[in-house]
């Protein structure tokens, strides 16, 4: 059996290398998405406006202010002179957030009481918002270990601050890199199965295969490990790319990760294949594609938290395997992630290539039958 | 009557750094008439046509169509020419008469000119009963009415139809083809682009290419005329006929030789004496006829042929030694829903023979040929090729058969050697074995300057010889060909079908499917598929003499092929 899929193997790994756009696209298509995702499309937030309005107006809260002009996450500070302007400047979008310091900030805060700063976000925004709070705790945050430092605070700090975990320095492209290669590799493995044998119906050779006496399972292991062997590939660069071009680290175990990401290739892989047997064209196969790849990565838990969604949106979440492997890929990547909790993510995920892969191969043999 | 429509002076095209597509032309095409546009693919028939609707711009040289340069005066031009491409753009999700109506639009027909338009063409090409049907839903023949149908919407004074009996069979072919002469009765210019030379026979004249040249411009019948006392007949070769055709191969002065039923025609060099009987054959009942040139024995001299092709095919071993019959079909049936394809067909070929299946668009022979190579999985019945159960024993049935289709189907990102590399491994064989195979099938085609070349890239004579090499490469006792020669020049055919001549000589069995009656000559024996079932089987000329009749003394295949195909329709009918 070995002796007819090898050749197919090679035969499949030329064909989509001898093709020179389809070279160029699978080189470079995925890297330069990763720069140009990781860079220009991070969730980072920078150059706001920011409307205060201070109605304490002591040294302490100029100090504070000062803070907030001098940070390159603010673009500039509206200084605003009444509580009734708030509304007003949240409701224009002038400015996402208001920074509102209560007139007994600085009594309060040195009769050792607790001190309140109230910040308030435009909902609309709700990500940059998110954002924005997490900036202006830090802030915040900092001022209050410089005063006990000088002895100046006695009583609790200022304002609770949200700590970020894992990302002590609020680097976004930690948080959006690792999401981004499990995204990435998704669309090559789809792409290079789902139009493996889509392209061979379109040209005519797909007639000759099935008349040689490679059997459907032999032809869909070839196309299979072929396109595992180009995405695995793929991915391994962007893996690289990211560890020593971008920074990212690697504090799990890299291993697990290759052997996290076979087996979600083959989920993945398997549902490329299935929509590849259904289509006649190479152009149903990328309209079939895409139409699993869209929500699939909407409901991947890589731009929104699954936590997010409605419980049972959640539950249908357990059936996408690019969900689970989000988890495994940031989990490695950023906080070497425990091996139970790594195999509670994996055996889903081999279910799903067994289920994705068996539905592709019964496709197959009676599509072509 | 004969305006002169179209004007080429000195006209060349070249894409990228290929050859010439069409090379320094000129010519001029009348009115009223069919000009035949002739030669194999590849010849630059396309392109030319393409350059006359100003859809490409020519390198060099003056062109005029109906007095208007195309380019600049694209507009005006559209006006009064119209144009049917090989797979004319009918939208197969509407119907026929919304198609007509669409076309309409689009070339602008006022309003109240279209009932009285739609009337006529519907009328013309018997569609009307059809109106409401979906184009998709239509035969292969239909399609292509309805495709000139839509081309006629706004009366032409030129209609360009570019290989309009591709893929047709000889019936719908006949249709097209009467309709035609009726539009060039009524005085638009027709030119008819045709890779099928006997199709150009019957044209009033004939613009013959050959790599972008044009080879012959004129009458057809005053080219064929040069070849008068030249063609013979050699008779009565029946089982020997392959013998006959590789003595007549090496005889000095034959220049063509082709199996035609049990007679081995040749056509002799110029100047060339008369040949003997006793040269091809000590069998008494062999004889020497001389018959009338046709316009393809011309072609064959104008395009320098010395003698015909000799297969460098070495005899295979012939390791698979049998007296059953190698292909068996036993009540095949096949069943889409309610519609049976394929109606308990029956045959067996025996080891050597040469089987074609033939039978009009949708009959059922493809049906039946896919059930033979493991393609398709019938409804019922047996299929047994070279002594497997092809659905029981797929994947080893498989290894014993080799196929190859009509339209190229290799891979044409690989270099040769990469398909051949490929198909050899999937046929099991590896190395020393595999490397000898693909020596031994790159030697007899000729395939050295070219394996390290891009399959699709080789000229269409070696993708040709590449598609057999690979089909071969593993020894199979059993060929399944495709509409192998459909669009090759008549060379390139010849030197196919030497090459499997030399397989049947070696014992190899050869079932070909096909639209092109000349491709039928060289079967042993053919079987006849009509509404799913086999209607007639035998050989060419028993086919032919079992519709001889005093009106029609000498039928074609093609004739039979009628013929029979009415006279089921007649019993049907009864």
């Amino acid at each position: 059996m070995f002796v007819r899929i090898w050749p197919l193997f090679v035969k499949e790994l030329l064909a989509n290398w001898r093709d020179k756009a389809n070279r160029y696209v699978l080189l470079f298509a995925p890297i330069i998405q990763l720069l140009i995702f990781s860079f220009a499309a991070t969730q980072e937030v920078k150059n706001v406006p920011l409307a205060v309005l201070d109605e304490d107006r002591t040294v302490l809260t100029r100090e504070l202010i000062s803070r907030f002009e001098g940070s390159p996450q603010f673009s500039q500070v509206i200084r605003l002179n009444g509580v009734t302007e708030i509304a007003s400047v949240i409701d224009a979008r002038i400015a996402p957030a208001v920074l509102h310091i209560g007139s007994d900030f600085s009594r309060r805060l040195s009769a050792g009481q607790p001190a309140q700063i109230q910040l308030l976000l435009d909902g609309r925004r709700s990500n940059a918002a998110q954002i924005i709070h997490g900036y202006a705790s830090e802030i915040v945050d900092r001022l209050n270990g410089e005063l006990v430092q000088l002895g100046r605070l006695k009583g609790p700090p200022s304002v609770v601050v949200a700590r970020t975990w894992f990302n002590p320095n609020s680097d976004t492209l930690w948080s959006t890199v690792p999401g981004l290669f499990a995204v990435l590799i998704t669309v090559v493995g789809m792409m290079v199965s789902g139009l493996s044998v889509a392209r061979e119906r379109e040209l005519g050779s797909f007639q000759q295969l099935l008349v040689s006496p490679l059997t459907s399972t032999e032809i869909l292991i070839g196309k299979a490990l072929s396109a595992l062997a180009i995405a695995m590939t793929q991915g391994i660069i962007v893996m690289l790319i990211a560890m020593y071009g971008l920074g990212i680290p690697m504090e799990g175990s890299m291993m697990l990760l290759v052997a996290a990401m076979i087996v979600f290739l083959m989920s993945v892989i398997g549902i490329g294949l299935f929509i590849s047997s259904l289509s006649d064209t190479q152009q149903q196969a990328i309209i079939g594609v895409f139409m699993f790849l869209a929500p699939a990565i909407l409901l991947s838990g890589y731009a929104t938290p699954v936590a997010n969604m409605p419980d049972w949106l959640q539950t249908v979440t357990l059936a996408n395997p690019i969900r689970h492997f989000v988890v495994i890929s940031k989990g490695v990547f950023l906080k070497d992630l425990p091996i139970d909790v790594i195999a509670s993510h994996l055996w889903p995920l081999a279910l799903i290539a067994g289920v994705t892969l068996s539905a592709a191969a019964w496709l197959f043999r009676h599509k072509i039958a | 009557m004969s305006e002169t429509l179209v004007r080429l002076e000195g006209v060349s095209k070249r894409f990228g750094s290929a050859p010439l597509a069409v090379a320094e032309v000129t010519t001029t095409i009348v009115g009223g008439g069919i000009t035949a546009l002739a030669g194999p693919d590849g010849a630059g028939k396309t392109t030319l046509l393409r350059l006359m609707l100003g859809l490409l711009k020519s390198d060099a040289g003056k062109l005029t169509v109906c007095d208007l340069d195309p380019i600049s005066h694209a507009h005006r031009l559209r006006e009064v020419v119209a144009y049917m491409p090989q797979r004319f753009g009918l939208y197969e999700d509407l119907t026929v008469f919304e198609n007509l109506r669409l076309y309409a639009d689009l070339r602008g027909v006022a309003e109240q000119q279209r009932a009285e338009t739609f009337e006529r063409l519907l009328t013309l090409t018997g569609l009307a009963a059809f109106q409401s049907r979906l184009a998709g839903a239509l035969s292969g023949g239909m399609k292509q009415k309805l495709g000139l149908a839509c081309a006629l919407v706004r009366a032409p004074r030129l209609l360009l139809l570019d290989e309009p009996s591709v893929g047709v069979d000889p019936i719908s072919r006949r249709d097209l083809w009467r309709l035609i002469r009726v539009l060039a009765g009524e005085g638009i210019g027709i030119v008819w682009s045709t890779a099928y030379l006997d199709e150009a026979e019957r044209c009033e004249r004939v613009l013959l290419m050959n790599d972008g040249k044009l080879m012959y411009e004129g009458v057809p019948s005053e080219l064929t005329k040069r070849m008068a006392g030249r063609t013979f007949h050699v008779r009565n070769a029946g089982e020997q006929r392959r013998a006959v055709l590789a003595v007549a191969a090496k005889r000095t002065g034959v220049i063509d030789a082709v199996i035609q039923g049990s007679n081995v025609r040749i056509v002799m060099a110029e100047g060339a004496a008369t040949p003997s009987p006793e040269e091809f054959s000590k069998d008494s009942g062999v004889d020497i006829v001389a018959v009338s040139p046709r316009f393809e024995d011309a072609f064959i001299n104008l395009l320098g042929s010395k003698s015909p092709a000799v297969s460098r095919l070495a005899r295979a071993s012939d390791n698979f030694r049998t007296t059953e019959p190698v292909i068996v079909a036993k009540d095949l049936t096949r069943r889409y829903g309610s519609f049976t394809a394929a109606d308990r067909i029956s045959f067996s070929i025996g080891k050597g023979e040469i089987f074609g299946l033939l039978g009009p668009n949708g009959a059922g022979k493809s049906t039946t040929f896919k059930m033979l190579c493991g393609l398709l999985r019938p409804t019922s019945g047996e299929a047994r090729v070279a002594g497997l159960d092809v659905v029981a024993q797929t994947s080893a049935a498989r290894n014993r058969l080799g196929y190859m289709a009509q339209k190229f189907s290799l891979y044409g990102d690989l270099s040769a050697r990469q398909n051949l590399d490929f198909f050899a491994g999937v046929y099991g064989l590896t190395g020393a074995q595999r490397h000898d195979a693909v020596k031994r099938v790159t030697e007899a085609f000729g395939l050295g300057r070219y394996l390290d070349t891009n399959a699709g890239t080789i000229p269409a004579g070696y993708k040709q010889r590449l598609a057999l090499a690979c089909a071969i490469m593993h020894e199979p006792p059993v060929l399944f060909l495709d509409e192998p020669t459909s669009g090759v020049d008549p060379l390139t055919r010849r030197e196919f079908w030497a090459h499997i001549n030399a397989l049947v000589a070696g014992g190899v069995t050869v079932m070909v499917t096909t639209h092109f009656l000349d491709e039928a000559e060289y079967c042993d024996r053919i079987a006849l598929v009509y509404r799913g079932r086999v209607i007639a089987t035998g050989s060419p000329d028993d086919l032919k003499s079992s519709v001889r009749t005093q009106a029609l003394p000498d039928p074609t295949l093609e004739d039979a092929f009628i013929a029979l195909v009415e006279a089921d329709d007649r019993t049907v009918a009864a």
